[in-house]
Formats: C-alpha cells, sequence, structure tokens
C-alpha cells in the first residue's frame, strides 16, 4: 500500500508543479524515477518515452501508465494516473467554477481581449516550427495544406485526416524507402 | 443524454490525438466548438490560455473544463476526464504487454511518416478557426496577434510571460 502511495505522490508533484503539459514533464519524470528512486533504468526509460510519444492520447498520462503497470501492474497504472491527473482537475475545476461567473466582469473582458489574439499566436507559431523539423518541402506541402483547409472550411473531423493519414503512410512508405 | 455525448466525445478525443497538447486542440475543438456547441470559440479560446497558464497536462485541463462547460456540474468534468485518458490506459497497456520496441517497427515508422504533416496540418487549422470576430474584433488584435507570433518565434517566449503581457494590452488598449 505504502508503493502505491509513493507511486501516486510521485506524479501528483509532477503534476501539480509542471506547466505547459508533457514535454516540460519528461525531466522531472526522469529525476524522480531514473536519479532518485532508481526504479527505472535510463535507457528504459528513454524506450518508455519514444513508445509513450508515439502512441495516442496525453504525453504525462501515458507516461504515468505505463510506469505504474511496469512496477506494479493494473494497480500501479491506477495510482499513477490518478496523480498525474488530479492536480489539474483539481484547479481547472476551481477555475470552471469560478471563471464563468467572472467572465462578464469588464476587467477579466479586457485582459482576456489582449489575450485571445496571442493565444492563436501561441498555436500558430508550432506550425511553422514542426514544419522545419519534420522535413516539409514546397513538392510536399500540398498534403499539411490540404489537411488544414479539409478541418478549417471544410468541417471534416481530424479523426477521418488521422485514420487517412496513417493508412496512407502505410501504404506508400512501407517498402522502407523514402 | 449528455454525459453518454461527453464520455463518446472524449473517450474519441484520446484514442486519435497524436502528437501532444497543440493537435489535440483541434480535436477538442472540432468536436466541442463546431460539432457539439458546448464553448464559443472565445470562451474555447480562453480556456487554452487557463491551460497554459496552470499546471497539468494541456489535455486534461481541456477536458475537465469542456465537461464541466457541457454538463454544468463536476460529473461532467470527472467523466471528460476519465474518458479522454481511458483509451491511453487501454492501448498503453497493451503496449507494456505486447509490444515492446514498438516503436521500432517498420510499420509504426511508416504509419508515422504519413500521420506527422497531418498533425501540423491540424495544429494549423486549429489556429485558422480561432481567427474569428470574437477574438479578433479590431486592429488592435492584429496588432497583439503579430507581435506576439513575432516574440514566440524569434525569441521563443514562453507561454505563461507571453499570455501576462498580452493581458497588459488588452487592459492598456480596451
Amino acid at each position: 500500500m505504502k508503493f502505491y502511495w509513493q507511486l501516486f505522490f510521485i506524479f501528483f508533484k509532477i503534476g501539480a508543479f509542471t506547466l505547459g503539459g508533457g514535454y516540460a514533464m519528461l525531466p522531472l519524470i526522469e529525476a524522480e524515477l531514473v536519479n532518485k528512486h532508481k526504479w527505472i533504468g535510463k535507457k528504459e526509460f528513454l524506450d518508455m518515452t519514444a513508445m509513450a510519444q508515439s502512441a495516442p492520447g496525453i504525453l504525462a498520462v501515458n507516461m504515468a501508465i505505463f510506469t505504474g503497470y511496469k512496477l506494479r501492474s493494473y494497480m500501479g497504472a491506477i495510482a499513477a494516473t490518478l496523480g498525474a491527473v488530479l492536480p489539474s482537475f483539481v484547479i481547472i475545476l476551481l477555475v470552471a467554477i469560478f471563471f464563468r461567473d467572472f467572465k462578464n466582469n469588464p476587467w477579466v473582458e479586457r485582459i482576456f481581449a489582449g489575450i485571445r489574439p496571442a493565444v492563436v499566436a501561441l498555436i500558430a507559431v508550432p506550425v511553422f516550427r514542426l514544419s522545419r523539423s519534420a522535413g516539409i518541402t514546397y513538392k510536399t506541402i500540398w498534403w499539411p495544406v490540404l489537411c488544414a483547409v479539409a478541418v478549417w472550411w471544410w468541417k471534416v473531423s481530424p479523426v477521418y485526416i488521422v485514420i487517412v493519414a496513417a493508412a496512407g503512410g502505410y501504404v506508400f512508405c512501407r517498402g522502407g524507402k523514402k | 443524454m449528455i454525459y453518454w455525448q461527453i464520455f463518446k466525445t472524449f473517450f474519441k478525443i484520446g484514442l486519435f490525438n497524436f502528437g501532444g497538447g497543440y493537435p489535440m486542440i483541434s480535436f477538442i475543438q472540432n468536436e466541442v466548438v463546431l460539432r457539439h456547441g458546448w464553448l464559443s470559440n472565445a470562451e474555447f479560446t480562453d480556456i487554452v490560455a487557463v491551460s497554459q497558464m496552470t499546471p497539468g497536462p494541456v489535455g486534461i485541463n481541456m477536458a475537465t473544463y469542456t465537461g464541466y462547460a457541457a454538463a454544468d456540474n463536476v460529473w461532467g468534468a470527472a467523466l471528460a476526464t476519465f474518458a479522454v485518458c481511458l483509451p491511453s490506459f487501454i492501448v498503453m497497456i497493451l503496449i507494456a504487454r505486447y509490444f515492446l520496441k514498438y516503436q521500432n517497427k517498420p510499420v509504426v515508422q511508416a504509419v508515422f511518416k504519413g500521420l506527422r504533416p497531418a498533425i501540423i496540418g491540424l495544429i494549423a487549422a486549429a489556429a485558422l478557426v480561432l481567427c474569428d470576430g470574437q477574438n479578433f474584433i479590431d486592429g488592435k488584435s492584429y496588432f497583439i496577434f503579430a507581435v506576439s507570433f513575432f516574440l514566440v518565434l524569434r525569441f521563443k517566449l514562453h507561454p505563461i510571460p507571453l499570455i501576462c503581457l498580452a493581458g497588459l494590452a488588452g487592459i492598456v488598449f480596451y
């Protein structure tokens, strides 16, 4: 029982103190599990990270499930996931309860009128940064552009985009060429 | 039945989201704003800002808030959060049991060759959907957007100082 608490608490700490999502959490997870508690080897941690990144879902949750399961099977996975999720859940719940009353306050309105365009910029920047790192060229740019237009203009669900893209990758790149 | 809708929506988001927090914004936006209308575009943008500024994974933050807004109570929030984690649970345990070294398999590599550019397209779509009259009310909005874009792209400004600065700009401008 003590071990489950420890697992819960470690991921609780990780969930409560990392801002900005999964990638910011990875060094913290490594510090706790690999360096401090030595539950997982360095190499194994890198493999787990790669797998958690290529699986669907939320990276931090994937890491919690994977670690918990490796150490203590299903109950371990549940303890770690609860730990990772609970801080966000509680904080956002409080925000949700109060923000909905706050929203029409004129000061809050003004602040958010300034914030909204900045958020759009925040989402737009990774598009360019990722395009560079994914090696998108003028020859291949039609594919992300098509996906963007399909979702934005024709309101196609991203689910279909993911299915078609995965199938396309499988069919065209399977031979290991390219 | 709103609870079944919430569960189904977030299970789907958890199952098909690849590539982290930004593509997830596109998924949640498509389902929650465009399809179900649980949040307006402006409210959705506000929640993205709040998610960036509060600790924890962005996906969990978004699921919790949207679930609360859709059902108007705590159970909606809990259900959405549970539903978005459930596919991870199934997939990660399957991988842990049967597919170690899964990411090195040529099939997986091939699939990701196709997925990577599509994910970039999804993030672009999320940004484009957000470009509407609710978020861009006048010329000053475009000014804030341009300055923010430049600061993040050129100087890698962190989201939290950026959002604080933009909030300050809002007080000064409006």
